[in-house]
């Protein structure tokens, strides 16, 4: 990864002779109430790898990557991030989380703060870095997502695509060695999808370790190192997108796919964003 | 009112609906002016004249009802509001804390002081305290004593204005703030507080004009000459020069406050309405 960020704490992964997962999941379960959510998840990412989560609303998706910066409390299992343990009871998780970047569907911009100071606070309050050399991160990354000419401007001003890259580059401008995507394009419309997974293209091919949930069946066949397929709160299977995608096992997968690839079924699926045209 | 019209058979009396809706404004009229007819002749407009415009003794009242009365008004709203606001900040917090005893305490504390009258605070900060720790002064005098009456009075309602304008900002926010490495408290201070205080501005100001008005229980402290206040300046003096006068500028100067305040609070509101859109 690159210099845009500076969390002391990525030395000791980096440092390491034989890296371990950069992200690793070990038996992880989730329930809310009754709702036995997510039913005994593992899962490894290796660093610089892309993993695409795909898999029908209310499979657990959302939860599976809240769980992964704790943003959820695990009610079972371990998760592991650059080889700290984030379930451990002691584990800082302020410090872990700022090693770990999440974009949201709904960009979550913070409103009341100009673009530039929505990169430049997070950097100030959490890292402590002056204003300067915070403002010079912001800057940088904004160039980054195509945006230097937006630093002033306040989120309500900006279209959905544009708000979603200066959620993308507020998470950068902390330095995470790992994103986190949730459903990043399914709030946009149509035609500003494209600008936000250009960034996340980028993103990939700067090496950046990330794991995507998602409905862009085209970005995970093509960005994607692997795509994991999720149903009612199991991974019912993994693979290379041309596997996964292309030539799936499971009856699972092959019926989810054919209403995801098929754009009249899948406007009736609720919340379903708009469908990749190829075959 | 239109939908009971419309509900009727306007053919059975042969009245349009907007000649009865015309019929029915110019009644409203009539009565109005009886009213006035009615006020206008039976008050004794020769003795109203005398008790309570009387323009010398209203200018004996200058500069001291302003220097001194208006002042004071003004200092003790204030002190009041800026303690209330504080109170009301922590007791908001508690309010949402995830700890249950501080939920407990700012709940019965919001039921308590939102239930009793304001007066029987005052007269519980100028007799209760001094009476239950002796030899304990509360800090700046009288001063001290109508900002803690006030300020207690006014953090129930800024607690519960301030908790709705938290719980009012999306969970995203705190969830965007936290997955940035930010810790609840810092979340909250630099995150959801300010956005939280844009949306309760109207409400605070309507706060503020409710305490200018309760300033006037100062009454019930006993104060000193140079210590009074509006109502209590007007009352003196009413009663030193057997005259109504002075009431009736102690109010005009309440209105020349309160009048550009409530203006004040109306545009927020709307430009409040209008940022939500
Ligand atoms: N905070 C929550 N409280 C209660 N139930 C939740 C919560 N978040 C998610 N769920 C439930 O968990 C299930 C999986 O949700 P989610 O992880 O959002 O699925 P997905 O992202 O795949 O659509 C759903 O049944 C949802 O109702
Ligand atoms: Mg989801």
């Amino acid at each position: 990864m690159s210099e845009h960020g500076g969390s002391g704490l990525r030395k000791e992964t980096t440092a390491d002779p034989a890296p371990g997962p950069e992200i690793l999941v070990e038996q992880l379960h989730k329930s809310f109430g009754d709702n036995h959510v997510l039913r005994g998840i593992d899962l490894e990412i290796r660093q610089g790898e892309v993993v695409c989560v795909i898999g029908p609303s209310g499979s657990g998706k959302s939860t599976l990557l809240r769980c992964v910066n704790l943003l959820e409390q695990p009610s079972g299992g371990r998760v592991f991030v650059g080889g700290s343990e984030l379930t451990h009871p002691d584990v800082d998780i302020d410090a872990v989380r700022r090693r770990i970047g999440m974009v949201f569907q709904q960009f979550n911009l913070f409103p009341h703060l100009s673009v530039t100071e929505n990169l430049a606070l997070p950097q100030r309050r959490v890292l402590g870095r002056d204003k300067a050399a915070a403002g010079r991160v912001a800057a940088e990354n904004l160039e980054r997502v195509g945006l230097a000419d937006k630093a002033k401007a306040f989120p309500a001003s900006l279209s959905g695509g544009q708000q979603q890259r200066v959620a993308i580059a507020r998470a950068l401008a902390m330095g995470p060695e790992v994103m986190l995507f949730d459903e990043p394009t399914s709030a946009l419309d149509p035609e500003l999808v494209g600008d936000v997974l250009a960034v996340m293209r980028m993103l990939a091919d700067e090496g950046m370790t990330m794991m995507v949930v998602t409905h862009e069946m085209s970005f995970a066949r093509e960005v994607a190192d692997r795509v994991v397929f999720m149903d009612d709160g199991v991974i019912v299977e993994e693979g290379p997108p041309a596997e996964v995608i292309g030539n799936p096992r499971h009856e699972r997968t092959r019926h989810f796919l054919a209403r995801v690839l098929d754009p009249a079924a899948a406007q009736v699926e609720e919340g379903m964003p708009p469908v990749d045209k190829r075959p | 009112m239109s939908g009971v019209e419309a509900g009727r058979t306007p053919v059975k009396t042969g009245m349009t609906r907007r000649r009865k809706r015309a019929l029915s404004r110019g009644a409203q009229y009539l009565v109005f002016v009886g009213v006035l007819v009615f006020i206008g002749l039976s008050a004794d407009w020769g003795r109203l004249r005398n008790q309570f415009a009387q323009t010398d003794l209203a200018q004996r009242l200058f500069p001291d009802i302003i220097t001194i009365a208006l002042r004071n008004t003004v200092l003790y709203t204030l002190s009041g509001f800026l303690l209330g606001l504080v109170l009301g900040l922590l007791i908001a917090l508690m309010r949402l804390s995830s700890v249950g005893p501080y939920r407990w305490v700012a709940g019965i504390y919001i039921e308590v002081f939102r239930g009793l009258p304001a007066l029987l605070i005052f007269i519980f900060v100028g007799v209760a305290v001094p009476l239950a720790f002796p030899g304990t002064e509360i800090p700046g005098g009288t001063y001290g004593k109508v900002a803690l009456a006030l300020g207690l009075v006014s953090a129930a309602y800024m607690a519960e204005t301030i908790r709705a304008g938290i719980q009012a900002i999306p969970k995203g926010q705190m969830e965007a703030a936290r997955s940035l490495g930010f810790s609840h408290t810092r979340a909250m201070v630099s995150i959801i507080i300010p956005q939280a205080f844009r949306v309760v501005i109207p409400p605070l100001t309507n706060e503020l004009v409710l305490l200018f008005k309760d300033s006037s229980l100062v009454l019930f402290l006993g104060v000193t000459l140079e210590e009074r206040e509006l109502t209590k300046f007007g009352r003196d003096l009413a009663s030193e020069t057997a005259n109504s006068t002075p009431i009736l500028v102690a109010g005009l100067c309440y209105l020349l406050v309160t009048v550009p305040l409530g203006f004040v609070v109306r545009k927020l509101e709307a430009r409040a309405a209008e940022a939500t859109r």
